[in-house]
């Protein structure tokens, strides 16, 4: 059987103590499986974020582990936990965090050389995983020269260049219109669906149902999770 | 939609036999709308009894060929023209199962809630991967399914709102039943 690619373990995060200790998330059991996209919805202030926090080593749980690749955050270094952020998992936010004074390949290809990768490797890996968003003819483009939906489709790539194959995204369509939105959401499907797996927060019930599983929180707890039927409905089913 | 006035539009396109008729019905609605072939057939006698169409000589295969009249042609003009009485239609299950959680005391009407939400979102998944299909841009078809994915986020949005204002409520009474205590919670929120 295939092995969770990040699993979740009664994790819990605490802030404050006595009178003014706010549970911010409680027991979370969660594993995201290879190809997997899940979307994690509920009301602000239910631990969205904390929870996606947990999951990319920004935070650390006060009880419970993060299991990354088959390895305890918690046991890591913090050499090793930087290791870890590099090479392993990547990042998405509602702004695309792209350095303007660089151009989209040298956005992605930067972080790997900073990591010990020739330049001649690092860019032919960047410009991969341009090519697997559809961004291929823009490489040279600085982040001002591109659009919303194209800027976020470069963070896109950063975020599952190379090794990694764990996108942590938060809210990544909050800044774009709906039909941009749209069309990053296939984007994050299609790459799923070739394998990569990924974790992203959203308020927006339609762009959470573009995930094969929904998890809602509540207080810190999950309160549901609705899956894809696993036999797609076909359209006899809708009559 | 009605089945009767779906034939007359049809047959203003074209005379027709009921087979025919039944096919182009699927057809036109991207195969969204399963039509019963005895239903077409009772539903023509009616139309020609009520002088809406009228039926022809039998063609070579020796079936009846149905043929719209003026009347059926202007009770068809007549039926686009006229919206639909959303306020007639307003009684939905959801909000009637939400209500009666709320003054019955049955069941806590933040878990109906929270079941309901749970399945229309399955459902909202599961519309949004036949979307993705491109290889299914029948247009009626996909324009059918944009009313489903919006009626879905519109339930979703509602349920949410439902739970809002519970949430600033006092909580609320379930009265035990007093025969079957061990009862499937699933069969209670069918």
């Amino acid at each position: 059987m295939t092995e969770p690619i990040l699993s979740m373990r009664r994790v819990g995060k605490t802030h404050g103590s006595g009178a003014q200790r706010v549970d911010a998330l409680v027991s979370i059991d969660l594993d995201l499986m290879p190809g997997e996209l899940v979307a994690v919805t509920g009301r602000s202030g239910s631990g969205k974020t904390t929870l996606l926090n947990m999951a990319g080593a920004l935070d650390e749980p006060t009880t419970g582990e993060v299991i990354v690749a088959g390895q305890s955050l918690a046991t890591m270094s913090k050499n090793e936990l930087a290791r870890i952020r590099r090479v392993a998992v990547g990042y998405v936010f509602q702004q695309f965090n792209l350095l303007p004074s660089l151009t989209a390949v040298e956005n992605i290809s930067l972080p790997l050389e900073l990591d010990g990768m020739k330049p001649d490797e690092a860019r032919k890996l960047a410009e991969k995983s341009l090519e697997e968003v559809e961004m291929a003819g823009m490489a040279d483009r600085y982040p001002d020269q591109l659009s919303g939906g194209e800027q976020q489709r470069v963070a896109i790539a950063r975020g599952l260049v190379g090794p990694r194959s764990v996108l942590l995204a938060d809210e990544p369509t909050g800044a774009l219109d709906e039909a941009t939105s749209e069309s990053i959401l296939k984007l994050l499907r299609s790459r799923c669906d070739a394998g990569a797996a990924a974790l992203m927060v959203t308020h927006e019930p339609a762009y959470a149902a573009w995930a094969d599983r929904v998890v809602r929180l509540r207080d810190g707890r999950i309160e549901g999770i609705s899956e894809r039927t696993k036999t797609p409905l076909t359209t006899a089913d809708l009559s | 939609m009605g089945l009767r006035e779906g034939l007359l539009c049809i047959l203003v396109r074209g005379d027709a036999h009921g087979y025919r008729l039944k096919s182009e019905l699927e057809s036109v609605t991207g195969d969204t709308w399963q039509v019963n072939i005895g239903q077409v057939y009772t539903t023509l006698q009616r139309l020609e009894r009520d002088g809406l169409v009228e039926s022809a000589d039998s063609n070579a295969d020796g079936r009846i060929v149905y043929k719209v009249t003026d009347r059926g042609h202007q009770e068809a003009r007549q039926w686009l023209a006229t919206p639909v009485d959303l306020a007639a239609s307003g009684r939905d299950e959801i909000s009637l199962k939400v209500l009666m959680a709320m003054v019955s005391g049955v069941s806590d009407p933040r878990r109906v809630v929270e079941k309901q939400r749970g399945a229309t979102m399955t459902l909202l998944q599961d519309y949004t991967t036949l979307k993705a299909d491109d290889f299914n841009d029948d247009l009626a078809w996909q324009l059918y399914l944009d009313r489903l994915i919006l009626s879905a986020e519109a339930e979703l949005r509602w349920l949410e709102r439902v739970e809002a204002r519970l949430d600033v409520m006092p909580p609320f009474e379930v009265t035990e039943s007093h025969e079957s205590e061990a009862t499937d919670p699933e069969e209670v929120n069918r």
